[in-house]
């Protein structure tokens, strides 16, 4: 076909180049030293630093007394709200965030919307902490705009016990990086359902409701709750966002660890690695979690 | 195909007011600077500010060396499981997962105890401590530039080009940066705006290792006592986010699943 592949001189005086230099064994595992180094030193060294101190004392012997101090009411209390917003932003994020994406793939709107909202997403994921703050203060703060505009037509959010600075308060700002990321990862899953599934349910006289109660909704069912999960565990480590809005005046777990890394606040050092590592726990047993479902999503819906 | 579309304008219309309430009523009371007079002076005070443009810069540089270091370490490990120890893959991609697990302020807390002593002492020094945030920086965008250099090796025959390059008498620095890097370059592009975005404004791991001089302590101190700057910088900032992942939307077209980050 192709009339230069011979009108070069072939030097024949040379051997045929090795396929690859003759690398092996240990040789091998040079090319992936530096990320294992990089690795030990940045986050499994500091993790060990952490689990070990927590079962230290003061003096550095062994002890189990500071995961014992975590049943302080106090630190579970930190635990108990930082969880709770964690599950209510992942499930309110979740829920808007799969009704919005549910618009724009099956729910028959313009192709601009998808985008404009895809888009959207992208920015709104990454668009948090302090600034994220700045924008829900000025919204549903004491003077926002919202709250201001809500007493002239007669609803006082902050006499009816609405505070920014609260539990739903907080919540509701975690929801704007929250959703946009149930909308970023569940886009391409409502995607993956194929015409033919919905096709052969109505055949077999299927109503649109036993559709997605029946077919849709279990496929997609684990990729639904592992974003959940992702969700769950960017609100669980979020701290620049709730330091900022309330100014460190609300029990979190992040913010307990912040104070402790300032200065011994807790008046014993063991007592915050024990905090920190039980943080890597929870999400450790989330991330578990998630890994399993995302293998069973993969099942039905191929990326 | 003709259905009632009124839900699906209901939840698009309730997520659009919750997307831009926020950013009108800021954008609004930016302008609110001057009594009584819509004006741009908050925009005027922050743009003349020394310390905003000390610390936008000082944010810049370090995520300009966060992005280096990130690639050098995950483009030639990616290479290399794919071409000569995919026995690997698995433990590797489990490695880079694990940022997920250890939150922000629980990697600072570590980093400190384990660097802050003998025998590294580096935040005994100004370039030790930077060197530190680039180190946390990268951890905490591993999992991102790792899927993202994956997908784009993925989509490349990494075998036919390597021998094709050897055959050519390439050696492996000459493969790496000559043939490989440039045929991952979306990918690459992709990953690094990702961590531009992640690392300009990022407050937790800079407020406890550097301070006020980067950008998200900056914000943050502006925000306590200068309420109308505080306004202008969040537009400015979010201007910002939409810009890098506005650029990586135009590298990646078609491809929707790597503009997902966070460090909240």
């Amino acid at each position: 076909m192709s009339s230069n592949s011979f009108s070069k001189p072939v030097d024949t005086k040379r051997d045929a180049p090795k396929a690859r230099p003759a690398l092996s064994g240990w040789r091998d595992w040079l090319g992936v030293a530096p990320f294992f180094l990089f690795v030990f030193l940045f986050i499994v060294l500091p993790s060990f630093r952490l689990l070990i101190g927590s079962f230290q004392d003061v003096d550095g012997n062994f002890t189990l007394k500071n995961f014992a101090d975590l049943m302080d009411p106090s630190i579970l209390g930190a635990y108990w709200v930082t969880i709770r917003i964690s599950l209510a932003t992942a499930f309110g994020g979740g829920l808007l965030g799969f009704l919005m994406a549910y618009a724009v793939t099956v729910g028959g709107l313009p192709r601009w919307v998808r985008s404009a909202l895809l888009t959207f997403s992208g920015v709104a994921s990454n668009f948090a902490g302090v600034p994220l703050a700045f924008a829900f203060i000025t919204t549903l703060g004491r003077v926002g705009m919202v709250t201001v505009f809500l007493k002239l037509i007669g609803v006082d959010l902050y006499d009816k016990g609405f505070s920014l600075y609260s539990f739903w308060g907080l919540s509701l700002t975690y929801m704007y990086f929250q959703f946009p990321l149930m909308v970023l990862t569940i886009t391409p899953a409502l995607d993956g359902l194929r015409r033919e599934w919905r096709e052969a349910a109505e055949n077999l006289g299927a109503t649109p409701f036993e559709y997605w109660v029946k077919v849709a909704l279990p496929i997609l069912t684990p990729s639904i709750l592992g974003t959940m999960i992702l969700l769950f565990g960017n609100a669980f480590g979020a701290y620049a966002t709730a330091l900022s809005l309330t100014g460190g005046f609300i029990n979190l777990i992040t913010i307990l660890i912040g104070s402790q890394i300032k200065g011994d606040v807790l008046h014993n050092v063991g007592l915050g690695y024990a905090l920190a590592f039980g943080m890597v726990v929870v999400m450790g047993v989330m991330m578990t979690l998630y890994y399993f479902l995302r293998r069973r999503s993969e099942r039905w819906l191929k990326q | 195909m003709r259905r009632n579309t009124f839900w699906s304008w209901f939840w698009i219309f309730l997520g659009t007011l919750y997307f831009l309430l926020p950013l009108i009523s800021t954008f609004l009371f930016s302008l609110r600077a001057k009594k009584d007079v819509l004006s741009f002076l908050s925009y005027e005070r922050i743009f003349t500010d020394v310390n905003f443009t000390r610390t936008l810069g000082f944010s810049l540089v370090v995520a300009v060396f966060t992005i280096l270091v990130s690639i050098l370490l995950v483009v030639p490990t990616a290479y290399w499981i794919r071409l000569r120890l995919p026995q690997l893959r698995a433990m590797i991609e489990f490695m880079t997962m694990l940022p997920f697990v250890i939150p922000a302020i629980v990697l600072v807390f570590g980093l400190i105890r384990v660097f802050s002593g003998a025998p590294f002492f580096l935040t005994n020094t100004y370039a030790g401590t930077n060197a530190l945030l680039v180190a946390a920086y990268a951890v905490l965008t591993l999992p991102y530039m790792f899927r993202s250099v994956d997908a784009g090796l993925g989509a490349i025959d990494v075998r036919s080009l390597t021998e094709a390059a050897q055959s050519l008498g390439a050696n492996w620095a000459t493969i790496l940066f000559r043939v490989i890097f440039p045929n991952l370059r979306v990918a690459i592009l992709s990953g690094a705006f990702l961590t531009l975005a992640t690392v300009i404004g990022e407050f937790t791991i800079a407020s406890f290792l550097v301070g006020i001089k980067a950008f998200g302590p900056y914000l943050s101190l502006t925000g306590q006592n200068k309420t109308y700057e505080a306004s202008s910088l969040t537009i400015i900032s979010f201007l910002l986010t939409w810009a890098f992942m506005g650029l990586i939307q135009l590298f990646n077209r078609g491809k929707s699943d790597s503009a997902l980050a966070g460090a909240h």
